[in-house]
């Protein structure tokens, strides 16, 4: 008995191991295995990202249209474009709308972040619901404003004048250009309260509460534990929120394309309205892309502000950079 | 690496009410927490239920304000809807924008997927730089590549065609999803994979039946988050995208729906709330995901 399970143990102990084939083998062997996964990514990234960045620089010193291939004709579109006030209105408005919303943007958010932080009921719920503004697409959301906006229905204007009695008329909003470039603000901050809020709600939830324990034993106010915890705290994770801030709202197109269209007289035209004006419906491809190309040195300018905030201190979020 | 440390207290006094000092009392936290609290929520949502509102109110009661009360609907009406859903082609739009959204997704998880286990995982020399350049792509906005990309899009014969869209939109997916994914890998524990290197399994079974498995929580953020961003994705769509049936729903209700001097707001605010919709009930079933991409705060 005994000799008969010991000799059938060897036949059901081993599977006979299939031979690999070919195509297992290749797979197997790092080099190859590294190129066919970075092959999609980055070939899609130069495709579709490198190369049109390329091409955008490149057209910029072209007189392309739409169904002409351009020449070079050197710097001419960037001399025209310094002689045209509409580019230089938006040259402003894009510095003034990014730096005004990034201040209320960052203000309002850092508070509603510290709100949150605080022991409340509801949270998730609370924290779904504030995180709407930035789901819900801005086109979309855009027309609503446009709506809130209206010259003669607007529940902004009816509000002050009938149910405050405070104006005898109805607010103007997108009709002037002050009017509308601080309308375009507005939009432009209720949109992005959400993502500075949570995002720094995540910085916030980071810190560790035996710092503020240390500080209160100390006989610290309140003001001097912001201060001196947690605005320190929660710099590395603001100045990174604050990059793409600064990126996206400079290069925004979306609210102002939705609710003025660069209207009323071109005060409100970003540069990325401007640069699709002239190039899409106006054909003009090349000054189109001299525009959107002279939006580089200010991009380059908060990258670099990111990477060496970056340097700086590691993010609190990642892991350590090795 | 301070992060267990950290969170640790934290949530064990997030378990449990903490104890309040002397001077926080109910009343000052009313109005220091509750009330900027109620503020801002109301800012936040008053637009999403002016959105609604408009979107069932007859036109009678929309343009008269003195003898309707504009805050409530006394007599909500479909006609919007029916309008929108029966004589636009608003279904098609819908369809094209789900459509579009699901296919650049997917193309973009599965190439961030296999970048970042390349990275993160097959270690080789320069595997940080290929990180950084994705990382970095990111940082380039669409509004400085539309028009370069509008005249490849052209000379490609992809104008006015959906596929333009799928094959752009993960230049903007791609660096966001790898650059999450890297991160999740990290965090599954390097010694899983040695254990079923050493147990004679290959690269392919061990991505497949190790790493991917546990990383679904990170597959599923990139998902939610990818589908947002095309679902809510205009220059693009804007620029390449000329056939009525044939735009997203965002573009088309700017483009198509907007006519004329006198705007058709019951329409355009339902056609906003319907386009809104989809993306709102995804983003509600994964919200602690999409919060957590977000911040990039993956630990788990």
């Amino acid at each position: 008995m005994n000799s008969t399970a010991a000799a059938a143990i060897p036949v059901t102990w081993t599977r006979p191991r299939t031979q690999a084939t070919w195509i297992e083998r290749l797979l197997d062997w790092k080099p190859f295995l590294i190129i066919i996964c970075l092959l999609p990514a980055v070939g899609l990234l130069v495709v579709f990202l490198t190369y049109p960045l390329g091409l955008g620089i490149w057209m910029a010193f072209t007189d392309t249209t739409i169904g002409r291939r351009g020449v070079w004709i050197g710097l001419e579109n960037f001399e025209y474009l310094a002689e045209d006030p509409i580019f230089w209105t938006a040259v402003f408005y894009s510095c003034f709308y990014t730096g005004v919303a990034t201040i209320g943007k960052f203000g309002l958010g850092l508070w509603l972040a510290l709100l949150l932080n605080n022991h409340l009921p509801f949270k998730s719920i609370l924290r779904a619901i504030i995180l709407l503004p930035w789901i819900v697409p801005t086109a979309l959301s855009a027309i609503a404003f446009w709506w809130l906006y209206d010259p003669q229905f607007s529940i902004f204007s009816y509000f002050l004048v009938q149910v405050l009695g405070v104006r005898d008329t109805n607010i103007d909003f997108l009709g002037s250009p002050w009017a509308a470039r601080w309308s375009l603000i507005a939009a432009n901050i209720w949109r992005g309260i959400p993502f500075v809020a949570i995002s720094l709600l995540a910085g916030l939830q980071t810190i560790s509460p035996s710092l503020y324990e240390a500080a209160l034993l100390d006989g610290s106010t309140g003001w001097q534990r912001f201060r001196y915890i947690t605005f320190p705290m929660l710099l590395p994770i603001l100045a990174i929120v604050m990059t793409f801030s600064i990126i996206f709202t400079f290069t925004d197109f979306q609210l102002v394309y939705a609710i003025t269209r660069g209207g009323p007289i071109n005060s409100t035209h970003l540069m990325a309205t401007l640069a699709f004006q002239r190039g899409i419906p106006g054909g003009q491809l090349g000054e189109g892309a001299a525009i959107a190309v002279a939006m580089i040195p200010f991009l380059v300018f908060a990258t670099l502000f990111s990477y060496f905030a970056l340097a700086r201190r590691k993010w609190q979020q990642g892991e350590s950079n090795d | 690496m301070t992060d267990t440390a950290a969170t640790a207290p934290a949530q064990e006094s997030a378990a449990g009410v903490p104890e309040r000092m002397a001077w926080d009392t109910a009343s000052r936290r009313m109005v220091t927490i509750y009330l900027p609290l109620a503020c801002f929520v109301i800012i936040l949502l008053f637009p999403f239920y002016w959105m609604t509102l408009t979107a069932f109110k007859p036109n009678a009661e929309l343009y008269n304000m003195r003898e309707f009360n504009p805050f409530w609907i006394s007599s909500p009406t479909l006609d919007h809807i029916y309008h929108l859903l029966f004589r636009t082609s608003y279904p098609s739009w819908l369809w094209n924008t789900m459509l579009i959204a699901i296919a650049a997704t997917f193309l973009s998880l599965v190439s961030s997927t296999l970048a970042a286990y390349a990275i993160q995982r097959l270690r080789f020399t320069g595997s940080q730089y290929v990180g950084l350049a994705i990382y970095l792509a990111y940082l380039v906005p669409p509004s400085i590549l539309f028009i370069p990309l509008a005249t490849m899009v052209v000379q490609l014969g992809l104008f006015d065609s959906p596929f333009a869209l799928i094959l752009v939109y993960p230049t903007f997916l791609i660096p966001f999803c790898t650059w999450l994914l890297i991160g999740y890998f990290k965090s599954i524990p390097y010694e899983l994979e040695e254990c079923a290197l050493i147990d004679g399994a290959t690269r392919v079974q061990i991505l497949r039946r190790i790493t991917l498995p546990l990383a679904v929580p990170g597959l599923i953020s990139a998902g939610i988050f990818s589908f947002t961003l095309s679902w809510n994705e205009f220059i693009y769509a804007l620029a390449f995208i000329q056939s009525s049936e044939r735009k997203t729903v965002p573009v088309a209700i700017l483009t198509e729906l907007v006519t004329g001097d006198v705007y058709q707001w019951g329409a355009l605010m339902a056609g906003s709330l319907l386009g809104s919709l989809p993306v709102a009930i995804f983003y509600s079933f994964f919200v602690d995901y999409y919060v957590s991409s977000l911040t990039g705060a993956v630990k788990e």
